[in-house]
């Protein structure tokens, strides 16, 4: 019951976690790619509720920051001018979901507030964070479909016929499994075009996880598929005169759905790191597009780690996604499914 | 014998395939390095030509594949566009620096890794387990990119370590000692990033195993004949234990192999990571394919090696095999 009711916390919180991503341009303050060139590399605007009288203000406020004299990256609070907070305002035009136009936010201010700080061309790094995560998290859930669905066509057919199909797909496997993934992904990636547009470079980054990853699910399906194509309903379906592919959907599919759920689970967090590698050494979703992965890469010039440390912030927002689906992933293999063969 | 070369013929044939494999990636898809060449209005068209002709990108796949077969027996590995030399001496220089970090970091995580798993299994359920489980939970849920990128944050703010490359710009003038030194302060923060994010499944999965064993009759009958707690866990318990430790062994070479990838370029270490990506950026199809074979090699002989530990270890195998032979020269 108390395993139950855990597993139950885990996944709403890892929902809420995907609600936010998915509507980033209600969460986000403003427009992703708008450039505020007054304020390159801002820091944190830090919300208060105590003015400098050490009154309580019931509604947060900000000061607004301006460059300090004689200096061209360091800014300090202007005091005289209080930009208080509002909920629910109307900003930046945006599309929910992708598609409903909407210009709703859940905060605003009056002038420019910048949460989580700006970049180097004054952009809003909350607002990249969350439409980042639009691109990190679909491009994991997606290349996780693919080598699923890969991995259990290839899985299901090897252990449905067996024979010599079963032992070509399965030294097949073998060589996937045989090399190091990060490099195997990219030699992948090496052989294609380096310049691409955001689109055909996430729908290629997507391809080139799922490609990559189908071995292990295969792997483990065939094993299900080899125990439960010998059961007695099986074979007496069979005996029926089911059609193999009528048998696999009717009978198989729905002894690997743990094995899937499992696997999909361990790899959704992995596919998300392997987006944020490749896009991070320049490999994958390109500027101006915001990815987890390129908004770290600039954290690669040691002047910008040494000084602006916000810019390390989009890497934060993976600990919670990740710790969630470790915790899902460790639950689900506690329900009784193999991890691995 | 017999057992390690049939393991041995295997991992061949495994590096056979994975050529195959790799070459067939690069064939399968458009582009190469002269293509970019072409675009260069001050390259004419015959000399790409009479380049694509001299590396011989422009013949049938097979006769390729032939040709890098033989340079590779030769010992070359085919030829770099990029640099203009033989893959091979490029790759072995920056092999031996992939290998310096990976088998350091590797060592460091299972010497840290089995007594802290030992002991959080022999603890299990009071609160030295509990708090290295919530480590370890914590630890598995920071991706590589951010530990690498704080601890390269601290080098830099501290300026304790230095932030990268693998030895200082007078490497060459000091004395012996201190260029150990030098290579052991350049080699603490990466091979701590990899420790770090190999060892919480290392724990993990040490603290199972020997939970697993703990509740056996054998143990609890040692413990009950008086057998002092250390002998008991570390002599006898790890044993029988040692099985899936030893199969995780192959496991994590891989692992810290894809890891040290990244972390080798965050920091500057000029292992394959850093090679295989300006080849990656240069389409510098040979040096890819030889950087992928190479981390291969590596990972399959981290599997050759806990073969024959496993072989070493567990008379079960070693009779397996014993008896395996004569019946498959039957069949």
């Amino acid at each position: 019951m108390n395993r139950k009711r855990a597993f139950t916390m885990l996944f709403l919180i890892l929902a809420a976690l995907h609600l936010i991503i998915a509507c980033a341009g209600f969460f986000a303050t403003y427009n992703p790619e708008e450039q505020n060139r007054e304020l390159p590399f801002a820091p944190p605007m830090r919300l208060r509720f105590f003015d400098g009288q050490g009154y309580l203000h019931a509604r947060p406020f900000a000061y607004p920051l301006r460059l300090r004299e004689g200096s061209f990256d360091e800014y300090e609070e202007d005091r005289a001018v209080k930009l208080p907070l509002h909920f629910f305002v109307s900003g930046a035009r945006y599309r929910l979901f992708g598609f409903l136009p909407m210009r709703l936010h859940l905060i605003g201010a009056e002038a420019q507030v910048h949460l989580a700080g700006t970049d180097g061309l004054g952009r809003d790094l909350f607002s990249r964070i969350l439409f980042g995560g639009q691109i990190s998290i679909l491009a994991g859930l997606l290349a996780t479909g693919l080598a699923l669905f890969f991995g259990w066509c290839i899985g299901a057919a090897a252990g449905f016929y067996g024979g010599w199909i079963d032992e070509i797909l399965m030294r097949c496997a073998e060589l996937f499994l045989a090399l190091p993934w990060l490099y195997l992904l990219f030699a992948l990636r090496a052989f294609l075009p380096l310049t691409l547009s955001p689109l055909h470079a996430f729908f290629l980054v997507v391809g080139i996880i799922g490609a990559v990853g189908w071995a292990r699910p295969a792997r483990l399906v065939r094993g299900i598929v080899l125990s439960a194509k010998e059961r007695e309903y099986v074979r007496a379906a069979r005996g029926f005169g089911a059609s193999p592919f009528y048998l696999l959907w009717r009978h198989i599919l729905p002894q690997t759905r743990n094995i899937l759920l499992t696997q999909a689970a361990i790899l959704i967090p992995q596919y998300v790191l392997a987006e944020v590698t490749l896009s991070f050494l320049g490999l994958g979703v390109p500027e101006p597009t915001p990815s987890w992965g390129n908004l770290l890469s600039s954290s690669q010039q040691y002047r910008v780690l040494a000084s602006y440390w916000w810019m390390l912030l989009p890497g934060f927002a993976l600990v919670p996604f990740f710790l969630g689906y470790l915790g899902l992933a460790s639950s689900l293999q506690e329900q009784g499914a193999p991890s691995n063969i | 014998m017999r057992y390690a070369l049939r393991r041995l013929l295997h991992a061949l044939l495994l590096l056979f395939g994975v050529s195959i494999l790799t070459f067939l990636f690069a064939a399968l898809t458009p582009g190469n390095y002269f293509d970019e060449m072409r675009l260069n209005p001050q390259i004419s068209a015959e000399t790409v030509k009479a380049l694509r002709t001299q590396y011989g990108i422009d013949r049938p796949l097979p006769i390729r594949y032939a040709h890098w077969i033989i340079s590779t027996l030769q010992g070359d590995l085919g030829f770099s566009f990029a640099y203009n030399l033989p893959v091979a001496p490029l790759l072995w220089v920056r092999a031996r620096n992939t290998l310096l970090l990976t088998i350091t970091a590797t060592a460091l995580a299972w010497l840290l890794a089995l007594p802290i798993g030992i002991w959080s299994a022999e603890k299990q359920g009071h609160w030295p387990d509990r708090t290295i489980s919530g480590v370890t939970g914590f630890l598995l849920g920071m991706p590589d990119v951010l530990l690498a990128l704080g601890f390269l944050w601290l080098a830099v703010r501290s300026r304790f370590f230095p932030s990268g490359g693998m030895t200082s710009v007078d490497f060459d003038s000091l004395h012996f000692g201190g260029q150990l030194y030098d290579l052991f302060l350049h080699l603490v923060l990466p091979a701590s990033v990899l420790v770090l994010s190999a060892f919480p499944l290392i724990v993990r999965h040490v603290r199972s195993a020997i939970a697993d064993v703990l509740h056996c009759g054998f143990l609890r009958a040692a413990e009950a004949h008086g057998v002092p707690r250390r002998p008991l866990l570390y002599r006898y318990a790890l044993r029988a234990a040692a099985n899936p430790l030893i199969s995780l062994f192959g496991f994590s070479v891989g692992a810290l192999l894809s890891g040290s990838l990244l972390v080798e370029v965050i920091f500057g270490w000029p292992g394959l990571g850093p090679l295989l990506l300006e080849a990656i950026l240069a389409r510098d199809l040979f040096v890819v394919i030889g950087g992928v074979l190479a981390s291969t090699i590596f990972l399959i002989s981290g599997n050759f090696f806990a073969d024959l530990l496993l072989y070493w270890a567990d008379p079960r195998i070693r009779r397996a095999a014993s008896f395996q032979a004569p019946e498959k020269t039957h069949a």
